[in-house]
């Protein structure tokens, strides 16, 4: 396995937002415009009569990488991954894997496997069967196939269930015999279809750290689907996000959270405040933007391309807004509201303040000592931001 | 008596009274009769057969069991090739049901909702029309001046009819017309639950289609065959109808035996014996049947 | 689930459907023919209504036809009255003692070959008429009760199988809002499981209809049924007559069949959307 390590240092690549420039040993690939692509999708769609599932994608996914399609149920991701399957085949484009056009290539002949969603485990075998049955197919001996089955069941740690049959196992269980089965065949690439949908939450954490391990060991390559953002933050070395068929960003966690290219995108990952409003003053280094939503003038310190009549939105994060008592030093990225409820979530609170224009702007504060804060219902409140914290988007 | 008080105080018991007793009476119970008539002797009166129990001279009830009926029948050839065949054409139908009705379960079970509904309704139409006419329809069809033999001479296919009806062929095709709906229905309901998923699973770890079929669905579909194989099988063994119309009049079923024993030869305790000997065959297989229904809805929960 | 279905599954899907419906539409066809060779199409009178004109002043038909009915509406109400109560028992009640002997009572009239259910029912006709001179003589009395015993076995499994699929949410919900379980029977189960009562009722109606072995053994004198009097006309050969009864009867199953899937399918959506 040459490529040990390597999906780590590809997820370490996107571990914090600002990397200082020297810092980087090695660029990443998707930053590298010599990297080779692994995984290529070019200008493919897939219509079912007339409804466009897939339109007009196209992609570069990198050696080591877990990329992660996020999006609603129906957005177009399950097709994707499918084609890449070789389960439907695309109306138009194609797709390459490791250099290979395998656009109209069935499943069986593919150097792809696929985790899917129910598991997929055949009842009427058990585990060890299960696992064994895509190396029968190729033909391998027997004596190769059990000593590869016997080390994939001790790396997924199921030595010990090797003779049970699906139906005798834990939900958890079947998740890693489901694991084991597609990847003992050495995949250049792994798909899986919501891999830890079907597990409670403790467990899906707890799994999601166990699979981004096996990842590392192994090397393949993984393009994971999912509805579920913590789980792509978690997982992905990159995430694409899904809309209507579109890939509509594409980047690290970070860059996807941080900088998020429109609204659908700040809404969706993460919860966010979303200001409409229209610029008053475009600089090069900084912006003002004057929101009837909020009666205030927001303040952004970085420059942005639009329109001067478009009307644009300014995202900001909950957990980026200050609240205090006291009115803050300055006029501009502060508002007035009273707190109108508040959640109590043990490790944070949410705060929803509403302003005298009636929006109501969502505020996280971390619980940091035993003894709460003071502030409670009713309450008058300032609400601030830093001017690097908003976001503006223009669609 | 704290089981009867039991039933009649619960609810429950009252429930599964009714069905309960009324089929100890009209179905359990008779078979003891027959059990009772096949030893006793053929008589020339009305019910034609001897008691079996006789008050003898010195007021003491007798059994006079007789084993006769069934020496009878071991020895009379007649009746062994009767039974012999009677499971040959049972097990062939069964396999033909098999060969036509396993693809039609399993296109219907892989049609979209919409075409599924109308399929399925098509395979119940003819089981709910009567098989009497039904069968009936096939004398039309393969008699020396019926539908086929006119279709074939006028274009000129043959010059003479074919000798079809009244042979081991309109037998045949009788029954596996008759019972295809009995075949398909369990077996449809069986791939209906299938998760075709598991065929892309299979695919996509290295299997062709048709190695996902033999290795996947059709093991799976084990119990959706015997339960549709049993249904086709047992009746089909005593059937009388199909033969009696459509076989030859050397069309030896037992079904048609026991008929005519019963019928013609008013030879009661012969056609008990004849029904006795059915059974002892074949409830080996209805309860192989039962127990594939029991393990079949197991599995559905 | 997409539809995915290869050349060949199709191709054996439009010959098994040729095979069960060509015998049904050459009955259909020739009822209209003129020619009392029932197979041979006389071009030149055909099509005519002439044979059903016949088969309608036919005495014994009709009286035959009027006895089955008799039998079969009987047989299905009973049947179903019993088939429920099984079929509930069945499907709700875990463990009770003979559960295992009423589940195999109910299965094993749907596969026993019916000569012998017939002679067997006879036998004990004859025997309860010596021992307490009841029934007196056979008849219609004696064929209804050979027919409900084995078309109650079908009744089960349709109630029971809807009652497998039945949500039993709903019941305990009535029952917490203060409903007594024979009231919750009446009120909440017996409504929702009412299509698959009603497919029971049809199914036994129909199988007492067509029978012909059972009616045969059973039967006396005077009694004869629809079947058992087309019986004894076919074993004679082919009649045109009878092509006419085949027709009427394709047609009214057809209209009753779809007539209760679509409303059952309109039931379903109604059960679903609650």
């Amino acid at each position: 396995m040459p490529l040990r390590g390597f999906g780590r240092n590809l997820r370490r690549a996107n571990s914090g937002v600002a990397i200082s420039a020297g810092s980087v040993a090695k660029p990443t690939p998707w930053n590298d415009p010599t990297a080779r692509a692994y995984v290529q999708l070019e200008h493919v769609s897939k219509s079912f009569g007339d409804f466009k599932a897939v339109d007009d994608i196209s992609l570069k996914i990198y050696q080591g990488e877990i990329f992660c399609l996020l999006g609603a149920s129906g957005c177009g991701k399950t097709t994707l991954l499918r084609m890449l399957g070789g389960f439907e085949k695309p109306s138009a484009g194609r797709i390459l894997i490791d250099g290979e056009d395998m656009t109209g290539v069935p499943p069986y002949l593919r150097p792809v496997n696929m985790m899917f969603q129910s598991y997929a485990l055949f009842p009427h075998m058990n585990v060890e069967q299960n696992v064994a049955f895509g190396l029968k197919q190729d033909g391998v001996g027997k004596a190769e196939i059990k000593d590869r089955v016997a080390t994939m069941l001790d790396l997924v740690k199921l030595g010990e269930f090797a003779k049970r049959k699906p139906h005798q196992l834990s939900g958890g269980q079947r998740q890693r015999v489901a694991l084991a089965r597609s990847l003992v065949k050495r995949p250049k690439l792994l798909l899986l279809d919501e891999p830890l949908g079907a597990l409670d939450k403790k467990l899906r954490e707890h799994t999601q750290f166990e699979l981004i391990s096996l990842q590392d060991k192994l090397g393949v390559t993984f393009v994971v689907v999912t509805h579920d953002q913590e789980e792509a933050m978690t997982l992905a070395s990159r995430i694409g996000v899904m809309d209507h068929g579109e890939i509509v960003q594409a980047g690290t966690p970070s860059e996807i959270y941080e900088f998020p290219s429109s609204k659908f995108v700040a809404d969706f990952v993460g919860s966010v405040n979303i200001f409409e409003g229209k610029l008053i003053e475009d600089a090069p280094e900084y912006v003002r933007i004057a929101s009837h939503e909020l009666d205030a003038v927001i303040y952004v310190s970085h420059g942005i391309s639009a329109a001067p009549d478009a009307i644009i939105w300014v995202a900001v994060r909950p957990e980026k807004i200050l609240m205090s008592t006291e009115a803050p030093g300055g006029t501009e990225n502060v508002v007035r509201g009273t707190v109108q409820d508040i959640a109590y979530l043990g490790d944070l609170s949410i705060y929803l303040v509403k302003l005298p224009t009636g929006k109501i702007v969502r505020v996280t504060q971390p619980n940091t000592s035993r003894h709460a804060e003071t502030i409670t219902w009713e309450q008058k409140v300032y609400l601030s931001w830093n001017s690097s914290s908003p976001v503006v988007v223009t669609r | 008596m704290g089981f009867l008080k039991k039933i009649v105080v619960s609810g429950r018991g009252l429930v599964v009274a009714l069905p309960y007793l009324w089929l100890l009476l009209f179905f359990v119970a008779p078979f003891l009769i027959v059990l009772k008539i096949s030893f006793s002797d053929v008589d020339l009166a009305i019910p034609p057969y001897k008691p079996l129990l006789e008050w003898t001279a010195k007021n003491a009830v007798a059994v006079k069991l007789n084993f006769n009926n069934y020496a009878f029948l071991f020895t009379d050839e007649l009746y062994l090739k009767a039974f012999i065949n009677s499971i040959k054409v049972a097990l062939v139908s069964t396999v033909l049901c098999l060969l036509i009705g396993y693809p039609m379960a399993y296109g219907i079970a892989r049609s979209r909702p919409v075409t599924r509904n109308i399929l399925l309704l098509l395979v119940i139409l003819p089981f709910w029309t009567s098989l009497l006419l039904r069968v009936y329809a096939w004398i039309g069809l393969l008699k020396a001046n019926g539908v086929i033999n006119n279709i074939l001479m006028s274009v000129g296919l043959i010059h003479e009819p074919l000798v079809m009806l009244y042979t081991q062929f309109a037998m045949y095709v009788g029954i596996v017309y008759s019972y295809l709906p009995f075949f398909i229905l369990p077996l449809y309901a069986n791939l209906e639950k299938m998760d075709w998923q598991l065929l892309e699973a299979a695919q996509d770890l290295g299997c062709k289609p048709y190695q996902a079929f033999y290795k996947i669905t059709l093991p799976l579909s084990r119990n959706g065959i015997l339960a549709g194989s049993m249904l086709v099988f047992i009746p089909a063994v005593g059937e009388f109808v199909i033969p009696a119309l459509l076989g030859g009049p050397n069309a030896l079923m037992i079904g048609r035996i026991l008929w005519d024993e019963f019928f013609s030869n008013r030879a009661w305790p012969v056609a008990s014996a004849v029904a006795i000997l059915m059974l002892i065959m074949l409830v080996p297989f209805m309860m192989w049947y039962q127990s594939v229904q029991a393990r079949e809805s197991a599995g559905s929960r | 689930m997409n539809e995915r279905r290869s050349f060949f599954v199709i191709t054996c899907l439009a010959f098994g459907f040729a095979f069960l419906y060509i015998p049904i539409l050459s009955m259909v066809v020739f009822s209209f023919n003129a020619s009392k060779l029932v197979t041979v199409w006389d071009s030149v009178n055909s099509p005519t209504l002439k044979w059903y004109h016949v088969l309608f002043s036919n005495e014994e038909i009709l009286d035959a036809a009027w006895i089955s009915l008799r039998v079969a509406v009987v047989n299905a109400s009973g049947a179903v009255v019993l088939g429920t109560l099984a079929g509930f028992g069945l499907a709700r009640f875990e463990q009770f003692r003979g559960r295992f002997t009423l589940n195999a009572m109910t299965t094993a009239p749907l596969v026993m070959p019916e000569v012998i259910t017939g002679l067997s029912l006879l036998l004990l006709f004859v025997a309860l008429e010596e021992t307490i001179g009841w029934p007196a003589g056979r008849g219609i009395t004696t064929m209804t009760i050979g027919h409900m015993t084995f078309s109650m076995a079908y009744a089960t499994v349709v109630v029971q199988s809807r009652l497998a699929s039945f949500d039993t949410a709903l019941e305990e919900a009535a029952m917490d809002l203060g409903a007594r379980p024979l009231k919750v029977f009446f009120v909440i189960t017996l409504p929702i499981i009412f299509p698959a009562i009603l497919s029971g009722w049809l199914l036994a109606f129909t199988l007492s209809w067509d029978d012909l072995v059972i009616s045969s053994f059973t039967s006396g004198p005077g009694s004869s049924t629809l079947p058992m009097v087309v019986f004894s006309k076919v074993r004679l050969g082919v009649s045109p007559e009878i092509n006419v009864l085949a027709t009427l009867t394709i047609g009214v199953v057809t209209l009753m069949i779809v007539g209760v899937s679509l409303w059952m399918a309109r039931a379903n959506r109604l059960a679903k959307a609650i």
